[in-house]
């Protein structure tokens, strides 16, 4: 195949212009890439950097950068109470909803992975909470778990029940802005998991049918093997959002940076307290950063547990893949960028 | 187990057969239970919306009813026009618009640039270049708020709209997206042949490469603008309360009544608040549905 730097047909008169075509042919390619790497060096990397510099020092919102105080930020914060109630409130806000979440997501995927009538429109009833905003749900929940003028609070009157204190108590915060989430987010992932479940070969199924396999077994020793990488898929996207949970903590009780003891204080709102209504910007940025490695750690920690899983059990489940690229690259990197 | 799963590489050609003669004897069609599940799904997705607009069109009363208020009332126009006048809701939601589409804009164009760059041409650096796009995007990029912050203060656009859209111009994902896209949509033949025949490098993406790159276009668009339109941690920050987003405009009437906040006013902010990703989402509802099943996920 010709190409272009050849031009057999191009006569000599034209080598300006041809020296111009070479130009564009070596730089476009830069030229294209340059806007996302200038701007995304600008707005991405550069504050992620310069956080770390800004928790090196003593800095205040208003008064600026004060002195070198090394590492003590961290140390402050690492020697704050508060921050380990934050931290135990973010796990417990995390694993109240991570749960139950994958656990809904897997069935309604496995309802939906059947051969239903009007499947478009049950794909898309159950997405209907991903387009409500965060803050209007965090608004919504925060009035269906009114401690006395809530549909729930109304419902144990009518049992009986002694009303429960959704917004004073601990555990039962937690479960109220856990379901936040879980309404918002348990569609969207049981969609990312249907995906994969359609990318199962029907033969696999047909032919375990044949063998006496019965529904119940072919999910568990078929189905939930197959969507393996997209289950930790799911569970890694969703520990690194549930990490950063913030506005359904703060929304809950707006008045308050997570309740009026902090019992629903989760870490990026002990850093918001920190670094606004505290104005210290030195001791938020060494929060930042040590949430920045929890983050890392947790994903770490995922795939450790994921690989071990893997090497304990299922070995000998390598079944040709056909179909859809339904799990190709995109879906397992890439959700909250 | 391992047997069970085995059993297609023992005998293809038999199951081959089979799938051929006895699809229907072992896919029967999903009987009652399945569509009294997918109606309890259908049920636990709509009724908390639904149940704010009937609160929104009542009184904030009807709040605790047993079993919950499931008509709505005759008050959600004044409840509506109420929101109107205790928030700048108008200013917010033409905000929210000036700032979720500059943004779909920019991020989709620069995406698709870079994406076609990475996917189609050839040059020196560039899986480095890719690999460190994809790096990027595993970073939590709202952890750099504070240095941010500094910035947007030092360029004195605290309160104005340009500090939520310029930090939304380009993401990472958007780029890996449109390059995971085109480097399969598009031949390499085509591009060779759009040079054979004279073709700039720029004609050949605008005339090649964009008009292939449309329906994964779309679907970023889709993802970026919804992204947009629900963030509320960086508005929260920059935006003051008289110029708010839609998302900033709620939280500050939700807190408005103080001690005693009149709880239908809020409700009907909710629901107002929704309507426009709700019409967006019967638009273009089904194009979210296989944008999420595509792999094409951003939160």
């Amino acid at each position: 195949m010709t190409t272009i730097t050849r031009a057999p047909r191009a006569p000599s008169s034209l080598t300006a212009k041809q020296k111009l075509s070479r130009l564009d042919y070596k730089a476009s390619p830069y030229l294209y890439i340059a806007p996302f790497f200038i701007l995304f060096a600008l707005i991405g990397v550069f504050p992620i950097a310069y956080t770390l510099n800004v928790s090196l020092y003593d800095w205040h919102l208003l008064k600026g950068q004060g002195d070198f105080v090394g590492l003590s930020n961290y140390a402050s914060v690492l020697t704050d109470p508060f921050f380990w109630n934050a931290f135990r409130n973010t796990i417990s806000i995390f694993l109240l909803s991570a749960i139950p979440q994958l656990i809904f997501a897997t069935v309604i995927a496995a309802v939906l992975d059947q051969a239903i009538r009007a499947r478009t429109f049950w794909r898309m009833s159950i997405l209907l909470p991903y387009i409500v905003a965060p803050v209007a749900v965090a608004v919504i929940f925060a009035q269906v778990f009114n401690q006395y003028h809530g549909p729930i609070a109304g419902l144990l009157d009518a049992l009986g029940l002694d009303p429960i204190r959704w917004s004073f108590d601990v555990l039962p915060s937690h479960v109220a802005i856990a379901s936040m989430v879980n309404w918002r987010w348990t569609g969207y992932n049981a969609l990312i998991l249907l995906a994969a479940m359609q990318s199962i070969p029907r033969d696999v199924y047909e032919s375990a049918a044949l063998d006496g396999a019965n529904k119940a077994r072919r999910f568990w020793a078929i189905t939930i093997p197959m969507i393996r990488p997209t289950l930790i898929f799911v569970v890694i996207t969703s520990t690194i959002g549930g990490l950063q949970i913030f506005t359904e903590p703060k929304l809950f009780d707006g008045r308050t940076n997570g309740g009026g003891d902090r019992q629903f204080q989760t870490i990026v709102l002990y850093l918001y307290e920190l670094a606004f209504p505290r104005r210290d910007f030195g001791r938020a940025s060494a929060t930042a950063w040590i949430l920045f490695i929890i983050i890392i750690l947790a994903g770490l920690i995922n795939f450790a547990i994921a690989r071990i899983v893997r090497t304990n059990e299922m070995r000998p489940t390598r079944i040709p893949r056909i179909g859809r690229a339904a799990l190709s690259a995109p879906t397992r990197i890439g959700r909250r960028s | 187990m391992s047997a069970l799963l085995d059993q297609p590489r023992i005998a293809p050609d038999e199951v081959q057969v089979e799938r051929r003669t006895k699809r229907r004897a072992t896919y029967e069609a999903p009987g009652f239970l399945t569509y009294a599940l997918l109606a309890a799904f259908f049920l636990g997705s709509a009724f908390p919306l639904w149940w704010s607009f009937v609160i929104g069109s009542r009184q904030s009363s009807d709040t605790n009813l047993v079993p919950p208020a499931i008509a709505p009332g005759g008050n959600f126009l004044s409840n509506a026009s109420k929101v109107f006048e205790t928030v700048p809701f108008f200013q917010a939601l033409l905000n929210s618009l000036i700032i979720s589409g500059v943004i779909t804009v920019s991020v989709v164009f620069f995406s698709t640039l870079a994406g076609y760059s990475f996917a189609k041409l050839k040059f020196r650096a560039r899986n480095g270049l890719l690999l460190t796009v994809i790096a990027t995007m595993a970073i939590p990029t709202q952890l750099g708020i504070i240095p941010l912050f500094m910035l947007m203060a030092q360029w004195q656009w605290i309160g104005t709209l340009q500090a939520v859209i310029v930090p939304g111009l380009v993401t990472a994902f958007g780029v890996f997206f449109m390059r995971q896209y085109l480097v399969d949509v598009i031949p390499d033949e085509l591009i060779e042949a759009a040079r054979m025949d004279g073709a700039s490098m720029w004609g050949t993406f605008w005339h090649v490469a964009l008009p292939a790159a449309r329906p994964a276009m779309a679907v970023l668009a889709l993802f970026t603008f919804m992204a947009a339109w629900t963030d509320f941690l960086w508005p929260l920050l920059v935006l003051g309360p008289t110029n708010p987003s839609v998302q900033t405009a709620l939280a500050s009437l939700s807190a408005s009544g103080g001690q005693s906040p009149d709880n239908s006013l809020v409700l009907t902010g909710a629901v107002l608040s929704v309507i426009p990703l709700l019409i967006l989402f019967i638009a273009a509802g089904k194009q979210l549905v296989a944008g999420i099943m595509q792999g094409a996920v951003k939160g």
